[in-house]
This record gives structure tokens, sequence and C-alpha cells, in this order.
């Protein structure tokens, strides 16, 4: 393992924040079509605790312009910020040193796991694989239901890391067997010089790259980072610019003109809708975001409504109740929109694909991995209907 | 939890007293500070600030054997501009002095890297006067929140300080037009990057009503012996002036105001635009003392400014 620290977040979420750190866990061979995910084996391994080097990390942002008085401007995401000598970005990853703006987290890892692909969730993406999953600390917003604020809402000094440069994470996802490196669990965009330069290492080695992103990016830097993807898991929060503003500290149009341009760079992309009791949870959202994604991205764009668990600043609310998230995907089946699952419910069938056309199930899921696999050559293999996707590698 | 004392004068309507004292002979023909002059400088400041014909007795109004003293610098400027080293020797001193262990004493900012470039010494464990930052001892596990801020806190705040002792610097911010007493807070917790957006405001006034702070702040001595009226909060020497004071109150809110308008008279000096005008005015001071949170007041009726 070399030291490398792997860990399961949801898994471990009520574990001492150091001590599941240390936790490292690795799965056996990338899932055969049609049979169960085997059981993670864990083992312990010691991380260690001196004073992290900054240096090994540190490498000038690419997404940036330089102002007056030694300010910058960064342009990796709408929020524009405009940053001081020695002071950081909003993300808390990005840092101005006399006027050069660097990125602190690359190779930075404070988190990485083997995961099924199911997880992230990409349903229409190699179903039954796994990824190599990995993540630095820092965030470009500040979700108040954010499951992993422990490491997306720090700086990465704050959090255990391991120097795991590209070609490291290259190694290590062959190593498992993972045909997918997966940027995930914080925010990527704010590590983006690292996700590009894994990515590349990655291809070189003939493994794909995924993100699970917020998509809260500009244009440019959208294209030149996850131009470098083989699909893409989106998150709307909301379909509202008020949710976003006073939940989020984001704004949700960036997100949608992300999202048009994803599909126009004809990436494979999924979106993940969580529902908060009482937040944004109305009719009228459900409706709207459906009809939006059926006018901008097309119908076979896979919508997954994922149920919320009260976490960090959000402790107040319940549980989604079921009923809200089959509301939820009624509406937007009733607008036409082909793969609408529902997520973070074990068990429930609208966790499964089924045909658009003759509405037989293709793709059996339990839990977070895929069970039954029917989809032939990119078909239903019933009445031949085409589902699009990333079937087989 | 008892209110400290800035919050119980605002709920009484009385004024707020802001002392500043002044020594222009501070560096004698030099540069550097003179350590006798600068403890004097702060007796004045504090026998005024306390109507004490000794500093002793003043000091011993705000803390007493037993207690752990937190002094919370600002070490963001390096050795150009970050809480002068003769005036926290000082305090300390003054401290042990009012019957305070040394042990008992932790100088502390949020990084102890940062600390060492500022030029303080790093002392951990003994019996001497603690100096180290948060990085050595981690935040708190679990979040607090107020408002619009949700933070883990320092374990030097939650464990090693029964007070505090706020020792900003005099400055100017990129972000929130200055950084004076109430911004300094953004030390004590480890995401201060999530409240720059909207000039810190209302981010630094909701930081700032956490019990785990308003409920040890005892007492702010800010540093003007070199402030800063552009470029901050970085060290930008073509923006700083030797201004040879502090400015002491136990309202962080009156202290602020009245450091917000000697930074503009010394912009106007220098033919620099207004902040308000810049579009970085500090709002967040009148957030601060608004009917939400009553740290202080920013009325100039109600601060009774003594200058010595």
């Amino acid at each position: 393992m070399g030291g490398i620290m792997v860990h399961d977040f949801k898994l471990q979420g009520n574990v001492d924040r150091r001590c599941f750190l240390r936790c490292a866990m690795a799965s056996g061979a990338a899932l055969a079509v049609g049979e169960y995910s085997p059981p993670f084996s864990a083992l312990a391994l010691p991380v260690g605790t001196e004073k992290q080097d900054d240096a090994q990390f540190t490498v000038e942002a690419k997404f940036y312009q330089k102002l007056e008085n030694k300010k910058i401007k960064c342009k990796l995401c709408p929020r524009e910020c405009s940053v001081g000598d020695r002071e950081r970005g909003y993300c808390g990853v990005r840092e101005n040193r006399g006027g050069t703006y660097y990125s602190l987290v690359h190779s930075r890892v404070c988190a990485a796991h083997v995961d099924p692909i199911e997880k992230k969730p990409l349903f229409h993406y190699l179903p039954g694989t796994v990824a190599f999953s990995l993540a630095t600390a820092g965030c470009n917003v500040n979700c108040k239901f954010c499951q992993n604020w422990d490491i997306s809402q720090s700086r990465p000094e704050q959090v255990p890391a391991e120097f795991t440069p590209p070609r490291r994470v290259a190694d290590l996802a062959r190593q498992y067997d993972c045909p997918t490196i997966a940027y995930t669990y914080s925010e990527p965009v704010v590590f983006s010089e690292f996700l590009m330069d894994a990515a590349d290492a990655g291809h070189e080695a003939g493994i794909r790259s995924v993100v699970v992103s917020n998509g809260y990016m500009q244009q440019e830097s959208l294209k030149a980072a996850y131009g470098k993807m083989d699909a893409v898991k989106i998150d709307i929060k909301a379909f509202s610019e008020s949710y976003y503003k006073d939940v989020v500290t984001g704004q949700l149009k960036p997100v949608l003109d992300s999202l048009v341009t994803l599909r126009k760079m004809d990436k494979w992309t999924e979106i993940v809708y969580l529902v908060v009791p009482t937040l944004n949870d109305d009719d009228a959202g459900f409706q709207g975001l459906a009809r939006w994604i059926k006018a901008n991205l097309g119908v076979d764009v896979p919508l997954h409504f994922t149920q919320f668990h009260p976490e960090y600043l959000l402790k107040n609310l319940p549980i989604t109740p079921l009923p809200t998230l089959e509301r939820a995907k009624a509406i937007a089946d009733a607008e036409g929109l082909h793969y609408v699952y529902i997520g973070n419910v074990p068990g429930h069938p609208a966790q499964n694909t089924y045909c658009p056309k003759c509405r037989r199930m293709l793709v059996e899921r339990v839990g977070f991995t895929a069970s039954r696999m029917l989809i032939h050559k990119d078909c239903c293999p019933f009445c031949q209907h085409p589902v699009p996707g990333i079937w087989h590698t | 939890m008892e209110l400290p004392a800035a919050a119980q004068k605002s709920v009484a309507h009385a004024k707020s007293k802001v002392v500043i004292t002044r020594d222009a002979l501070l560096r004698g023909t030099g540069s550097t500070v003179d350590s006798r002059r600068m403890l004097g400088l702060l007796d004045r400041a504090m026998q005024t600030l306390f109507d004490r014909d000794h500093a002793i007795e003043a000091w011993s109004k705000l803390v007493r054997p037993g207690d752990t003293v937190g002094v919370k610098v600002n070490s963001l400027g390096g050795r150009g501009l970050s809480s002068n080293l003769q005036l926290v020797e000082a305090i300390c001193e003054r401290l042990q002095e009012a019957g305070i262990k040394a042990g008992d004493i932790v100088v502390w900012d949020h990084d102890s890297d940062e600390l060492e470039r500022a030029g303080f010494r790093l002392s951990m464990g003994g019996t001497g006067v603690q100096c180290f930052g948060t990085d050595r001892v981690d935040y708190e596990p679990d979040l607090v929140a107020y408002g619009s801020v949700g933070s883990r806190l320092s374990r030097i705040l939650t464990q090693r300080s029964s007070l505090l002792i706020n020792v900003p610097v005099l400055k100017d911010h990129d972000g929130a037009g200055v950084t004076i007493a109430l911004k300094n807070m953004y030390g004590v917790i480890h995401n201060p990057n999530k409240y720059h957006p909207n000039g810190c405001n209302p981010y630094i006034a909701d930081l700032n009503m956490l019990p785990d702070i308003r409920g040890r702040m005892r007492l702010t001595l800010c540093d003007a012996t070199t402030a800063q009226y552009e470029g901050g909060p970085a060290y930008k020497p073509e923006y700083s002036w030797n201004h040879n004071a502090l400015i002491v109150s136990q309202d962080p809110v009156a202290l602020d105001y009245t450091g917000w308008q000697i930074i503009e008279r010394k912009r106007a000096e220098k033919g620099l635009k207004t902040l308000e005008a810049e579009g970085r005015a500090p709002h967040y001071i009148a957030t601060s003392a608004d009917a939400g949170h009553q740290l202080g007041t920013n009325d100039p009726q109600r601060i009774a400014l003594v200058e010595v």
C-alpha cells in the first residue's frame, strides 16, 4: 500500500476524524457483471502526525489573473475571489504568495478508497466496476448539509494527507484493479490542477477518470479540467437561486451553464439532486428542474433524487421521507425524463435501470453495486431500444 | 453565562471607553520599539482605562490568580506588521505581576510558523510563558454555530484560555475594510476563508457572538505602533506608518470604530478615497453593534474617547 490512506467516509462517519483517517480499506478485483460485491477488507495503517511539508503540494494555480498591489483574481469558479497577498481564496486551498497564486493541494490526498462506481452515483457508467476514489481538502461552496464537511470545509494543513502524485494515483488504481479514478468526496473543482495531471497519468495507464462535482466553475476552467474526464456527475442542489444563496453559498446559473457546456462537449453526465425536507422539496422545484433538463440536456440524462441525512449545519431536519422522493421521481417521470432514480434508499426498485420503451429491468442494483447487468451493445436486449451510457470497458 | 463588560455596558447604555496612548519617542532614534517605553505606554493605557493609579491595580480588575490567559496576537504581517513583540512581552510581564503564573499565559495565533516569522519564539511545555499556534493542538472536533457561522474552535481558546486578551494590529483589509479587534477572531477558527464574502459581514459579528469567544473576551489591546492604511492585511511598507500608539478598550466595537476613523484620516492625508468610496467600508462594525448582536457600540456619541 505504500502508506496511502484509504477510507470510507459514509461507513465511518461517527468515528473520530483522525482515527478513521488511519483506517485503510481495499477492495478485491473489479466486479464481474452479475456478481455481488465482495466485502471490503480493512486494515489499519500508520499515518504520520508530523507537520506536512507544504512545498511538495504547492504548484502555481492555472486559472487566475494578476492584479495591482500583489492581488490576484481567481478565475477557477464564478466566485472570482479577489485575494490579497498572504491570503487564501474562499476554498481555503489556494493562496496568494507575493502576487502569485498557488494551489496547496496538488497530490495532497486526504481521503482515498476503492468504491463501487454506483456510490458516486454513476449508474450509466461501467456498472459493477469500482473506482479508485480520492479527495483533497477544500471546497468552493459551503453546503449546510455537507456529509464530508470535515475535509471539504477544512484547510489542507488541518487534515492529515499523503503525498500521492499523479503517477502514484494511476499505479494505485491499477494495483486495485480499478478501471476508473474518481475525484470525489470534497469538491474536485478546487484541486483542478491535480485532477488534470492525475487524469493524464491515468489515461497513459489505460485508466479512465470521472469527477463528482458541484459544477460551480467558470467555463474555461470547466472545459480544461473536466474536458479530461470520461464521465461527470454534477449536483444540482436545488432549482432555486435563493437556495443556492442561503444553503449552498453559491449560485445556480453557473451550474446550469456547466451542464449545458458538458452536454456540448459530449461528456457523459449524470445529475444528483439531494432532497432536503422543507428546503428544496416542493413540486414546482422538481417540475422546473425536470423541464429544464428535458429542454437543455435531453430526456436521456440520468437524474438521481437522493435522500438527505441530517449532518453538519442541518442537523435539525429529518431524513427525507420516502414518499417525498417518490413524488419527485413521479414528477420527473411525468415530464418525460427516461432515467429517474431514487438514491440512498437501499433496496428501492427505483435504483434499477429500466428500458424506457419496454419497461423491462436492464440493470439491477443492490446496495451500492450492480448485481445484474443485461444491456448489450448499448441497447435493451428485449426491444433493442438504445440505452445511453458508457456500459462496457 | 455572564456577559462580558462590553455587552453589559451596551445594555446599560453607558458610554464605552476607548483609550489611545501615544509616545512619539517610542522608538527613540532608531526603528525598534523601546521595551521600557512600551511598558510605560501600556501602563498609561491600562491606568487610564480602569481609572487606577497603578498598573497592577488595573490588571487586577481583569485577571485573578488561577486564570489561564490567552493572548491572541495577529502574526499575518510578518515582522513588519504583526503584534509588537515588546508589547506582548509587556502584557505578559504585567499579567504575571497581577498573579498569573507564567505557564498559565499562552501567546497564540492559528499557525506556529507564522508566529515564528513574526518574530515570536515558540515555547510549549515547561513553566515559562507559552507560545504556539493552533496547529500544535488542533481545533475542537465539534462545530459551534451562530447565525451565518459554523466553525471548529482552536483548542488553545477552549482548553488553555479561561479568558482572552486580544492584541490585534491596526490595519487596512482588502475585504473587510479594516481588520482590528473583531476580525482578529478569524484566527480562532478552522475555516476563516469561508467568511470573507460581502466584506466579512455579518460573519465577523456572528463569529464574535459565539459564547466561547464572547464569554472569554476581557480586553482588546490594539497595537498601533505600526499601522497600515492601504494594501492590507499583508505588510506593505509603502502604506504603513509609525503611529506609535496603543488603542485599548473593553468594547471591541467601539475600538474598531475608533481605529477605522484613524485609518480614514490617514487615507485622507495620503489623498486616498474613503473605504466607503472604494466599496469596502467596514459594515461589519455596525452589524456588531446592532440589536441582534450588541457586541458594543459604534455610536460616536456613546464612545468616551480618551487620548493621553
